[in-house]
């Protein structure tokens, strides 16, 4: 693979994204919490990324996964949109989700 | 203490000092084991099962080159049923084919390959193994094929630390996720080679902008961790995220420490598992409970605003430096000895060029 081939992953509303296939979200019952597992590193996300990464699983759109949430937390889509494009993209860039 | 003790986050298991590869930065300590000192593999998986039940979640294979335990995939398979994330840390050299194939099968997680120059003659110099570079390239691309996440991890030191825009390219062609830009840590082997690998300031100096640069250039496309050169720095590191924090290691014999270098503080004395529990020494073992918290620190770390950013930094290089485990680690400007450093590297690059190095060999420091 030639360096030219790799691409940074632009988020869209259309993006479906999901925890890359070597990266877990795993409940730990010692801690009683939530934790990403992936290479090098464990990520106890914070409610709101919780219910973001519970969204991810290839089938909701980031339009969608908005929605949701918005639905949840009883929001406007613009006031959580912009909030959840930056963490996915933000996963995204640190190999955790693919979009 | 301050706080209420935690369960371990990530262990790192050094499941054997042998290893096809010499390397002069290597930092297993100077007294290496041999293999009839190393855990029996019933001992390892019954360890791993107790580290699961403590609550690691995260182990690192390595060694010495952790391949050479034909048992490895038991263990991975073990840790896989446990649900514990696992990261195989190797040399890539003499994986017979099809092993990597049976280790993700077993459930393997990830895998992180250490090159020791972005060019062959680099490589083959820093480990002392003739056609190393091309076998860990093979390695790579094997990970790579299997579909297994790769991080290529790159331990600078002056010999490789002008290679390190090439190891960016190498790391990218290798389709890798993740280069560790790792500045080598001056303990075990690579203390004893210190004088030999210590970098000019310019270098780190260029090294740095390099990074950055790339970090930025290549965002989503290739992480770049950077481990900072400690003997360049203001402040230290939290070496292991603090002293028995939310990791430890073992030893190939069974021996927990805080890490890596910890043996070489004379005042500790370290239990091994088989006559303790794992619990049982990360809870009570006088040893991990000595740099524990902030509870031990002495001025300028006690009233210092960074004592739980850094907790004090590395315990081992204040004992190597400073000549007392308790001190500042001397990489802090705070420290009264933070001199010692510029000191020391002045001193390194003031003797030859010459590769004098000390090979890493059992029985042989």
């Amino acid at each position: 693979m030639g360096s030219s081939s790799r691409q940074r992953a632009i988020l869209s509303e259309q993006s479906r994204p999901h925890l890359k296939r070597y990266v877990r979200l795993q409940y730990d019952p010692v801690r009683g919490a939530w934790a990403v597992l992936s290479p090098e590193r464990v990520f106890w996300p914070d409610e709101v990324s919780l219910d973001i990464l519970k969204l991810c699983d290839g089938r909701h759109t980031v339009f969608q996964i908005v929605d949701e949430l918005a639905g949840q937390y009883d929001a406007a889509r613009e006031d959580i949109a912009p909030d959840v494009e930056q963490f996915l993209q933000e996963w995204s860039d640190r190999f955790l989700v693919t979009l | 203490m301050s706080d209420a003790l935690l369960p371990p986050i990530g262990m790192l298991a050094e499941l054997t000092h042998r290893c096809p590869l010499q390397c002069v930065y290597c930092s297993n300590p100077l007294e290496l084991l041999k293999a009839d000192k190393e855990l029996s593999t019933e001992a390892w998986l019954a360890l791993f099962e107790e580290a699961a039940d403590l609550g690691v979640l995260q182990i690192h294979l390595s060694g010495g080159e952790p391949t050479l335990r034909p048992d490895l995939e038991q263990f991975v398979s073990c840790l896989a049923r446990r649900g514990v994330y696992t990261n195989l840390i190797t040399a890539g050299v003499g994986i017979a084919e099809g092993r990597i194939e049976r280790l993700r099968d077993a459930g393997l997680d990830h895998v992180q390959l250490s090159i020791q120059g972005a060019h062959a003659p680099t490589t083959e110099k820093i480990g002392n193994n003739r056609g190393a570079h091309e076998k860990k390239l093979e390695t790579a691309r094997r990970v790579v094929e299997l579909g297994l996440p790769l991080t290529i991890n790159a331990p600078i030191h002056r010999h490789n630390i002008e290679e390190v825009p090439a190891f960016i390219d190498l790391a990218l062609s290798l389709g890798a996720e993740r280069l560790e830009i790792a500045n080598v840590q001056y303990a075990g082997w690579a203390l004893l080679n210190r004088n030999a690998l210590m970098p000019g300031r310019e270098a780190v100096e260029r090294q740095v902008e390099i990074v950055e640069e790339a970090q930025s250039r290549l965002r989503g496309i290739l992480a770049i961790d950077f481990v900072a050169p400690d003997y360049f720095a203001i402040y230290p590191k939290a070496c292991m995220g603090g002293w028995a924090r939310d990791a430890f290691m073992v030893a190939p014999d069974g021996t927990a420490l805080p890490c890596h270098a910890a043996g070489t503080i004379p005042t500790l004395h370290f239990e091994r598992f088989g006559d303790r529990s794992l619990t049982d020494i990360w809870v009570n073992s006088p040893a991990f409970n000595a740099f524990r918290g902030d509870g031990w620190m002495l001025e300028p770390c006690r009233s210092c605003e960074r004592r739980e950013v850094d907790w004090g930094g590395c315990r081992c290089q204040a004992m190597a430096i400073a000549g007392d485990a308790a001190a500042t680690d001397p990489a802090c400007i705070r420290s009264p000895l933070h001199s010692r450093m510029a000191m020391l590297i002045g001193e390194a690059n003031s003797v030859s060029d010459a590769d004098d190095f000390r090979y890493r060999r059992i029985g042989r420091a």
